[in-house]
Protein backbone atom coordinates (compact mmCIF):
# COMPACT_ATOMS: atom_id res chain seq x y z
CA UNK A 1 0.00 0.00 0.00
CA UNK A 2 2.72 2.37 1.07
CA UNK A 3 4.81 1.27 -1.87
CA UNK A 4 2.11 2.04 -4.41
CA UNK A 5 1.65 5.46 -2.86
CA UNK A 6 5.36 6.09 -3.18
CA UNK A 7 5.40 4.93 -6.79
CA UNK A 8 2.52 7.25 -7.58
CA UNK A 9 4.27 10.12 -5.81
CA UNK A 10 7.51 9.68 -7.70
CA UNK A 11 5.75 9.26 -11.04
CA UNK A 12 3.70 12.36 -10.30
CA UNK A 13 6.78 14.37 -9.38
CA UNK A 14 8.54 13.26 -12.55
CA UNK A 15 5.49 14.17 -14.62
CA UNK A 16 5.25 17.51 -12.84
CA UNK A 17 8.96 18.04 -13.40
CA UNK A 18 8.67 17.29 -17.10
CA UNK A 19 5.64 19.51 -17.62
CA UNK A 20 7.30 22.33 -15.74
CA UNK A 21 10.45 21.72 -17.73
CA UNK A 22 8.58 22.08 -20.99
CA UNK A 23 7.87 25.72 -20.29
CA UNK A 24 10.12 27.85 -22.41
CA UNK A 25 11.87 29.34 -19.39
CA UNK A 26 12.94 25.94 -18.20
CA UNK A 27 13.65 24.35 -21.53
CA UNK A 28 16.88 26.19 -22.12
CA UNK A 29 18.30 25.08 -18.77
CA UNK A 30 17.23 21.46 -18.85
CA UNK A 31 19.97 19.95 -21.10
CA UNK A 32 22.77 21.48 -19.05
CA UNK A 33 21.19 20.50 -15.77
CA UNK A 34 20.59 16.95 -16.97
CA UNK A 35 24.27 16.66 -17.91
CA UNK A 36 25.05 17.76 -14.36
CA UNK A 37 22.51 15.31 -12.97
CA UNK A 38 24.28 12.51 -14.84
CA UNK A 39 27.56 13.37 -13.05
CA UNK A 40 25.70 13.52 -9.73
CA UNK A 41 24.15 10.12 -10.43
CA UNK A 42 27.51 8.55 -11.32
CA UNK A 43 29.12 9.88 -8.14
CA UNK A 44 26.17 8.75 -6.05
CA UNK A 45 26.15 5.21 -7.43
CA UNK A 46 29.93 4.73 -7.19
CA UNK A 47 30.02 6.37 -3.77
CA UNK A 48 27.22 4.11 -2.51
CA UNK A 49 29.06 1.03 -3.77
CA UNK A 50 32.24 2.09 -1.96
CA UNK A 51 30.23 2.95 1.16
CA UNK A 52 28.64 -0.51 1.27
CA UNK A 53 32.03 -2.21 0.90
CA UNK A 54 33.65 0.00 3.55
CA UNK A 55 30.66 -0.36 5.86
CA UNK A 56 30.77 -4.15 5.67
CA UNK A 57 34.54 -4.33 6.16
CA UNK A 58 34.67 -1.83 9.02
CA UNK A 59 31.53 -3.16 10.70
CA UNK A 60 32.76 -6.76 10.62
CA UNK A 61 36.25 -5.74 11.75
CA UNK A 62 34.86 -3.76 14.67
CA UNK A 63 32.80 -6.79 15.74
CA UNK A 64 35.10 -9.73 15.06
CA UNK A 65 38.51 -8.34 14.08
CA UNK A 66 41.71 -8.98 15.97
CA UNK A 67 42.94 -6.24 18.25
CA UNK A 68 44.78 -4.21 15.61
CA UNK A 69 42.01 -4.55 13.01
CA UNK A 70 39.34 -3.62 15.52
CA UNK A 71 41.34 -0.61 16.60
CA UNK A 72 41.78 0.47 12.97
CA UNK A 73 38.06 0.09 12.31
CA UNK A 74 37.14 2.18 15.37
CA UNK A 75 39.63 4.88 14.35
CA UNK A 76 38.23 4.96 10.80
CA UNK A 77 34.64 5.19 12.02
CA UNK A 78 35.31 7.89 14.61
CA UNK A 79 37.44 10.06 12.32
CA UNK A 80 35.01 9.99 9.42
CA UNK A 81 31.94 10.44 11.57
CA UNK A 82 33.57 13.11 13.69
CA UNK A 83 34.63 15.50 10.93
CA UNK A 84 32.56 17.22 8.25
CA UNK A 85 32.17 15.69 4.83
CA UNK A 86 33.28 19.00 3.31
CA UNK A 87 36.45 19.07 5.40
CA UNK A 88 37.24 15.50 4.31
CA UNK A 89 36.62 16.42 0.69
CA UNK A 90 38.88 19.46 0.89
CA UNK A 91 41.51 17.50 2.76
CA UNK A 92 41.67 14.85 0.04
CA UNK A 93 41.55 17.50 -2.68
CA UNK A 94 44.02 20.07 -1.37
CA UNK A 95 46.26 18.17 1.06
CA UNK A 96 46.85 14.81 -0.64
CA UNK A 97 48.80 16.38 -3.54
CA UNK A 98 51.11 17.68 -0.82
CA UNK A 99 52.03 14.05 -0.11
CA UNK A 100 52.57 13.37 -3.80
CA UNK A 101 49.19 11.67 -4.36
CA UNK A 102 47.37 13.24 -7.29
CA UNK A 103 43.81 12.07 -7.81
CA UNK A 104 41.30 13.39 -10.29
CA UNK A 105 38.42 15.38 -8.73
CA UNK A 106 36.00 12.63 -9.70
CA UNK A 107 38.00 10.00 -7.79
CA UNK A 108 38.39 12.36 -4.82
CA UNK A 109 34.63 12.90 -4.76
CA UNK A 110 33.80 9.20 -4.87
CA UNK A 111 36.44 8.26 -2.30
CA UNK A 112 35.52 11.05 0.13
CA UNK A 113 31.78 10.45 -0.02
CA UNK A 114 32.16 6.67 0.02
CA UNK A 115 34.46 6.72 3.04
CA UNK A 116 32.28 9.24 4.86
CA UNK A 117 29.03 7.33 4.42
CA UNK A 118 30.82 3.99 4.87
CA UNK A 119 31.74 5.04 8.41
CA UNK A 120 28.06 5.56 9.26
CA UNK A 121 27.27 2.33 7.41
CA UNK A 122 29.72 0.37 9.57
CA UNK A 123 27.56 1.10 12.61
CA UNK A 124 24.47 0.05 10.67
CA UNK A 125 26.11 -3.26 9.75
CA UNK A 126 27.24 -3.81 13.34
CA UNK A 127 23.80 -3.04 14.75
CA UNK A 128 22.07 -5.32 12.25
CA UNK A 129 24.39 -8.25 13.02
CA UNK A 130 23.95 -7.77 16.75
CA UNK A 131 20.17 -7.80 16.24
CA UNK A 132 20.22 -11.34 14.79
CA UNK A 133 18.93 -13.63 17.57
CA UNK A 134 21.60 -15.44 19.58
CA UNK A 135 20.03 -18.80 18.82
CA UNK A 136 21.04 -18.43 15.17
CA UNK A 137 24.72 -18.16 16.15
CA UNK A 138 24.40 -21.07 18.58
CA UNK A 139 22.62 -23.27 16.04
CA UNK A 140 25.36 -22.59 13.45
CA UNK A 141 28.02 -23.56 15.96
CA UNK A 142 26.06 -26.69 16.90
CA UNK A 143 25.96 -27.62 13.21
CA UNK A 144 29.76 -27.32 13.14
CA UNK A 145 29.83 -24.52 10.57
CA UNK A 146 33.02 -22.56 10.09
CA UNK A 147 32.88 -18.86 11.10
CA UNK A 148 32.87 -17.87 7.43
CA UNK A 149 30.00 -20.19 6.46
CA UNK A 150 28.04 -19.07 9.50
CA UNK A 151 28.44 -15.41 8.54
CA UNK A 152 27.79 -15.86 4.85
CA UNK A 153 24.93 -18.36 4.91
CA UNK A 154 23.17 -17.73 8.22
CA UNK A 155 23.87 -14.37 9.82
CA UNK A 156 24.40 -11.90 6.98
CA UNK A 157 21.25 -12.85 5.02
CA UNK A 158 19.17 -12.16 8.14
CA UNK A 159 21.09 -9.02 9.00
CA UNK A 160 20.74 -7.85 5.39
CA UNK A 161 16.97 -7.36 5.67
CA UNK A 162 17.40 -5.25 8.81
CA UNK A 163 20.11 -3.17 7.19
CA UNK A 164 18.09 -2.09 4.19
CA UNK A 165 16.00 0.76 5.70
CA UNK A 166 18.97 2.50 7.36
CA UNK A 167 21.08 2.03 4.22
CA UNK A 168 18.31 3.69 2.23
CA UNK A 169 18.61 6.73 4.50
CA UNK A 170 22.39 6.71 4.09
CA UNK A 171 22.15 6.55 0.29
CA UNK A 172 19.92 9.62 0.34
CA UNK A 173 22.41 11.32 2.65
CA UNK A 174 25.11 10.50 0.12
CA UNK A 175 23.06 11.90 -2.74
CA UNK A 176 22.62 15.15 -0.82
CA UNK A 177 26.28 15.24 0.22
CA UNK A 178 27.23 14.85 -3.45
CA UNK A 179 26.21 18.49 -3.92
CA UNK A 180 29.43 19.32 -2.07
CA UNK A 181 31.58 18.09 -4.95
CA UNK A 182 30.58 21.24 -6.83
CA UNK A 183 33.02 23.00 -4.49
CA UNK A 184 35.98 20.97 -5.80
CA UNK A 185 35.37 21.98 -9.43
CA UNK A 186 33.36 18.94 -10.53
CA UNK A 187 30.52 19.95 -12.81
CA UNK A 188 27.71 18.12 -11.06
CA UNK A 189 24.10 19.27 -10.87
CA UNK A 190 24.74 21.95 -8.25
CA UNK A 191 27.82 23.26 -10.06
CA UNK A 192 25.92 23.57 -13.34
CA UNK A 193 23.14 25.41 -11.56
CA UNK A 194 25.59 27.78 -9.91
CA UNK A 195 27.31 28.44 -13.23
CA UNK A 196 24.07 29.07 -15.13
CA UNK A 197 22.93 31.34 -12.35
CA UNK A 198 26.10 33.39 -12.69
CA UNK A 199 25.54 33.91 -16.41
CA UNK A 200 21.77 34.24 -16.69
CA UNK A 201 20.58 35.38 -13.22
CA UNK A 202 17.43 33.31 -13.72
CA UNK A 203 17.79 32.06 -10.17
CA UNK A 204 14.22 31.07 -9.50
CA UNK A 205 13.81 28.74 -12.48
CA UNK A 206 17.25 27.17 -12.23
CA UNK A 207 17.27 26.34 -8.54
CA UNK A 208 13.64 25.20 -8.47
CA UNK A 209 14.44 22.78 -11.25
CA UNK A 210 17.55 21.59 -9.42
CA UNK A 211 15.64 20.97 -6.20
CA UNK A 212 13.02 19.03 -8.17
CA UNK A 213 15.70 16.86 -9.81
CA UNK A 214 17.31 16.05 -6.45
CA UNK A 215 13.88 15.22 -5.04
CA UNK A 216 13.22 12.94 -8.00
CA UNK A 217 16.50 11.07 -7.60
CA UNK A 218 15.94 10.60 -3.88
CA UNK A 219 12.42 9.28 -4.46
CA UNK A 220 13.91 6.88 -6.99
CA UNK A 221 16.40 5.64 -4.39
CA UNK A 222 13.64 5.18 -1.80
CA UNK A 223 11.46 3.32 -4.27
CA UNK A 224 14.15 0.92 -5.43
CA UNK A 225 15.25 0.21 -1.87
CA UNK A 226 11.62 -0.54 -0.89
CA UNK A 227 11.41 -2.99 -3.77
CA UNK A 228 14.66 -4.63 -2.71
CA UNK A 229 13.36 -4.84 0.85
CA UNK A 230 10.16 -6.55 -0.29
CA UNK A 231 12.21 -9.09 -2.24
CA UNK A 232 14.72 -9.70 0.54
CA UNK A 233 12.16 -10.17 3.27
CA UNK A 234 10.04 -12.62 1.25
CA UNK A 235 9.82 -15.86 3.19
CA UNK A 236 10.92 -14.28 6.46
CA UNK A 237 8.14 -14.20 9.01
CA UNK A 238 8.51 -10.57 10.00
CA UNK A 239 6.24 -7.65 10.61
CA UNK A 240 2.51 -7.34 10.22
CA UNK A 241 0.55 -9.85 8.19
CA UNK A 242 -2.01 -8.97 5.55
CA UNK B 1 64.17 18.80 2.35
CA UNK B 2 61.32 20.86 3.65
CA UNK B 3 59.66 19.69 6.85
CA UNK B 4 56.23 18.15 6.35
CA UNK B 5 54.50 20.38 8.89
CA UNK B 6 55.57 24.00 9.16
CA UNK B 7 55.03 24.65 12.87
CA UNK B 8 55.78 28.38 12.69
CA UNK B 9 53.00 28.67 10.10
CA UNK B 10 50.68 26.72 12.40
CA UNK B 11 51.29 29.19 15.24
CA UNK B 12 50.80 32.10 12.84
CA UNK B 13 47.39 31.01 11.63
CA UNK B 14 46.06 29.60 14.89
CA UNK B 15 44.66 32.92 16.26
CA UNK B 16 42.89 33.62 12.96
CA UNK B 17 41.38 30.16 12.90
CA UNK B 18 40.34 30.45 16.54
CA UNK B 19 38.43 33.65 15.75
CA UNK B 20 36.74 31.92 12.82
CA UNK B 21 35.91 28.95 15.05
CA UNK B 22 33.87 31.34 17.19
CA UNK B 23 31.79 32.22 14.12
CA UNK B 24 31.28 28.51 13.48
CA UNK B 25 30.10 27.93 17.05
CA UNK B 26 27.85 30.98 16.92
CA UNK B 27 26.25 29.74 13.71
CA UNK B 28 25.80 26.29 15.24
CA UNK B 29 24.04 27.57 18.37
CA UNK B 30 21.81 30.10 16.59
CA UNK B 31 20.97 27.63 13.81
CA UNK B 32 20.10 24.93 16.29
CA UNK B 33 18.00 27.30 18.37
CA UNK B 34 15.93 28.02 15.28
CA UNK B 35 15.80 24.34 14.29
CA UNK B 36 14.72 23.18 17.74
CA UNK B 37 11.91 25.71 18.10
CA UNK B 38 10.64 25.60 14.51
CA UNK B 39 10.91 21.80 14.57
CA UNK B 40 8.50 21.56 17.51
CA UNK B 41 5.96 23.74 15.70
CA UNK B 42 6.30 21.63 12.54
CA UNK B 43 5.88 18.40 14.51
CA UNK B 44 2.71 19.65 16.19
CA UNK B 45 1.35 20.92 12.88
CA UNK B 46 2.10 17.60 11.22
CA UNK B 47 0.12 15.77 13.92
CA UNK B 48 -2.89 18.03 13.42
CA UNK B 49 -6.20 16.34 12.62
CA UNK B 50 -6.89 18.91 9.91
CA UNK B 51 -5.58 17.46 6.64
CA UNK B 52 -5.07 20.92 5.11
CA UNK B 53 -2.57 21.65 7.86
CA UNK B 54 -0.99 18.22 8.28
CA UNK B 55 -0.44 17.37 4.61
CA UNK B 56 1.37 20.48 3.41
CA UNK B 57 3.57 20.40 6.51
CA UNK B 58 4.40 16.73 5.89
CA UNK B 59 5.21 17.56 2.27
CA UNK B 60 7.38 20.47 3.34
CA UNK B 61 9.33 18.29 5.79
CA UNK B 62 9.90 15.56 3.20
CA UNK B 63 10.96 18.09 0.59
CA UNK B 64 13.49 19.76 2.88
CA UNK B 65 14.86 16.42 4.02
CA UNK B 66 15.42 15.05 0.55
CA UNK B 67 17.17 17.98 -1.09
CA UNK B 68 20.76 19.05 -0.37
CA UNK B 69 21.43 21.77 2.17
CA UNK B 70 23.95 23.37 -0.19
CA UNK B 71 21.32 23.89 -2.88
CA UNK B 72 18.89 25.25 -0.30
CA UNK B 73 21.54 27.72 0.84
CA UNK B 74 22.22 28.83 -2.74
CA UNK B 75 18.50 29.13 -3.32
CA UNK B 76 18.02 31.39 -0.32
CA UNK B 77 21.19 33.34 -1.01
CA UNK B 78 20.29 34.11 -4.63
CA UNK B 79 16.49 34.05 -4.66
CA UNK B 80 15.52 36.01 -1.55
CA UNK B 81 17.22 39.23 -2.76
CA UNK B 82 15.01 39.08 -5.86
CA UNK B 83 12.01 39.50 -3.59
CA UNK B 84 13.66 42.46 -1.94
CA UNK B 85 14.80 40.50 1.12
CA UNK B 86 18.45 41.38 1.51
CA UNK B 87 20.23 39.79 4.43
CA UNK B 88 23.86 39.43 5.44
CA UNK B 89 25.28 36.06 4.37
CA UNK B 90 25.65 34.98 7.99
CA UNK B 91 21.92 35.43 8.61
CA UNK B 92 21.05 33.56 5.42
CA UNK B 93 23.31 30.75 6.55
CA UNK B 94 21.68 30.51 9.97
CA UNK B 95 18.22 30.53 8.42
CA UNK B 96 19.24 27.83 5.95
CA UNK B 97 20.80 25.61 8.60
CA UNK B 98 17.89 26.17 10.99
CA UNK B 99 15.25 25.46 8.36
CA UNK B 100 17.01 22.33 7.11
CA UNK B 101 17.48 20.88 10.57
CA UNK B 102 14.02 21.90 11.76
CA UNK B 103 12.67 19.19 9.46
CA UNK B 104 14.90 16.60 11.11
CA UNK B 105 14.03 17.88 14.58
CA UNK B 106 10.34 17.74 13.67
CA UNK B 107 10.62 14.00 13.08
CA UNK B 108 12.42 13.57 16.40
CA UNK B 109 9.74 15.53 18.26
CA UNK B 110 7.05 13.55 16.49
CA UNK B 111 8.46 10.28 17.79
CA UNK B 112 8.46 11.80 21.27
CA UNK B 113 4.92 13.15 20.97
CA UNK B 114 3.59 9.86 19.62
CA UNK B 115 5.08 7.98 22.55
CA UNK B 116 3.10 9.92 25.15
CA UNK B 117 0.47 7.44 26.43
CA UNK B 118 -3.00 7.99 25.06
CA UNK B 119 -4.41 8.13 28.61
CA UNK B 120 -2.65 11.47 29.09
CA UNK B 121 -4.54 12.93 26.14
CA UNK B 122 -7.80 11.47 27.34
CA UNK B 123 -7.27 12.78 30.85
CA UNK B 124 -6.54 16.26 29.44
CA UNK B 125 -9.73 16.04 27.40
CA UNK B 126 -11.70 14.89 30.44
CA UNK B 127 -10.37 17.88 32.39
CA UNK B 128 -11.59 20.12 29.57
CA UNK B 129 -8.15 21.56 28.88
CA UNK B 130 -7.79 23.49 25.63
CA UNK B 131 -5.54 22.04 22.92
CA UNK B 132 -2.71 24.56 23.51
CA UNK B 133 -2.79 23.88 27.23
CA UNK B 134 -2.84 20.12 26.66
CA UNK B 135 0.26 20.41 24.51
CA UNK B 136 2.07 22.94 26.66
CA UNK B 137 1.35 21.59 30.16
CA UNK B 138 0.75 17.88 29.64
CA UNK B 139 2.16 16.45 26.43
CA UNK B 140 5.32 18.44 25.67
CA UNK B 141 6.88 18.09 29.15
CA UNK B 142 6.57 14.32 28.81
CA UNK B 143 7.53 14.13 25.15
CA UNK B 144 10.77 16.08 25.17
CA UNK B 145 13.08 14.50 27.78
CA UNK B 146 13.22 11.07 26.06
CA UNK B 147 14.21 12.63 22.73
CA UNK B 148 16.95 14.91 24.05
CA UNK B 149 19.75 12.50 23.02
CA UNK B 150 18.37 12.32 19.46
CA UNK B 151 18.19 16.11 19.34
CA UNK B 152 21.78 16.22 20.58
CA UNK B 153 22.85 14.02 17.67
CA UNK B 154 21.31 16.51 15.26
CA UNK B 155 23.09 19.35 17.05
CA UNK B 156 26.35 17.56 16.26
CA UNK B 157 25.34 16.98 12.62
CA UNK B 158 24.37 20.62 12.26
CA UNK B 159 27.73 21.61 13.69
CA UNK B 160 29.46 19.42 11.12
CA UNK B 161 27.45 21.01 8.29
CA UNK B 162 28.48 24.57 9.14
CA UNK B 163 31.45 24.43 6.69
CA UNK B 164 28.81 24.63 3.95
CA UNK B 165 28.33 28.27 4.88
CA UNK B 166 31.73 28.87 3.30
CA UNK B 167 30.00 28.39 -0.06
CA UNK B 168 27.93 31.54 0.48
CA UNK B 169 30.98 33.48 1.65
CA UNK B 170 30.41 33.41 5.40
CA UNK B 171 33.81 33.83 7.01
CA UNK B 172 33.60 30.74 9.20
CA UNK B 173 36.31 28.22 9.93
CA UNK B 174 36.43 26.44 6.57
CA UNK B 175 36.34 29.63 4.51
CA UNK B 176 39.14 31.13 6.62
CA UNK B 177 41.21 27.96 6.21
CA UNK B 178 40.70 28.04 2.44
CA UNK B 179 41.67 31.69 2.21
CA UNK B 180 44.77 31.08 4.32
CA UNK B 181 45.61 28.07 2.18
CA UNK B 182 45.39 29.99 -1.08
CA UNK B 183 47.25 32.99 0.36
CA UNK B 184 50.28 31.05 1.57
CA UNK B 185 49.89 28.15 -0.82
CA UNK B 186 49.96 25.69 2.05
CA UNK B 187 46.73 23.77 2.53
CA UNK B 188 48.06 20.99 4.74
CA UNK B 189 48.11 22.90 8.03
CA UNK B 190 44.90 24.97 7.87
CA UNK B 191 42.66 22.17 6.61
CA UNK B 192 44.14 19.61 8.99
CA UNK B 193 43.61 21.97 11.92
CA UNK B 194 39.99 22.45 10.86
CA UNK B 195 39.56 18.68 10.67
CA UNK B 196 41.04 18.18 14.12
CA UNK B 197 38.86 20.95 15.54
CA UNK B 198 35.72 19.27 14.25
CA UNK B 199 36.87 15.83 15.35
CA UNK B 200 37.70 17.04 18.86
CA UNK B 201 34.45 18.89 19.40
CA UNK B 202 32.30 16.11 17.90
CA UNK B 203 33.92 13.46 20.09
CA UNK B 204 33.45 15.69 23.14
CA UNK B 205 29.80 16.33 22.37
CA UNK B 206 29.19 12.64 21.63
CA UNK B 207 30.55 11.85 25.09
CA UNK B 208 28.36 14.58 26.60
CA UNK B 209 25.27 13.16 24.88
CA UNK B 210 26.07 9.71 26.25
CA UNK B 211 26.26 11.24 29.75
CA UNK B 212 22.88 12.95 29.29
CA UNK B 213 21.37 9.73 27.96
CA UNK B 214 22.70 7.82 30.96
CA UNK B 215 21.40 10.48 33.32
CA UNK B 216 17.95 10.40 31.69
CA UNK B 217 17.62 6.63 31.86
CA UNK B 218 18.74 6.38 35.47
CA UNK B 219 16.52 9.28 36.49
CA UNK B 220 13.46 7.57 35.10
CA UNK B 221 14.46 4.37 36.86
Amino acid sequence: MHRQLLAICSLASFAAGLSVASFAGFREFLPGLLAGAWVTLQITVAGCALAVVMGLIAGLCKLYGMLLLRWLAVAYIEVFRGTSALVQLFWLFFVLPHFGVHLSPMVVAIVALGLNVGAYGAEVVRGAILAVPRGQFEASIALNMSRLTMMWRIILPQAFVRMLPPWCNLFIELLKASALVSLITLSDLTFKAYQMNQTTFRTMEIFSLVLAIYLGISLLITLSMRMLEARASAGLARGRTG
Amino acid sequence: MEALVDWAFVWDILPLLARAALVTIEATLLGFGLAASLGLLLAIARMSHQPWIAWPVAGFIEFIRSTPLLVQLFFMFFVLPKFGIVMPAFLTGILGLGLHYSSYCAEVYRSGLENVPRGQWEAALALNLSLPRTYWDIVIPQAIPPVIPALGNYLVSLFKETPLLSAIAVLELMQTAKILGSEYFRYLEPITIVGLFFLGLSLLSAAAIRRVEHWLTTRRG
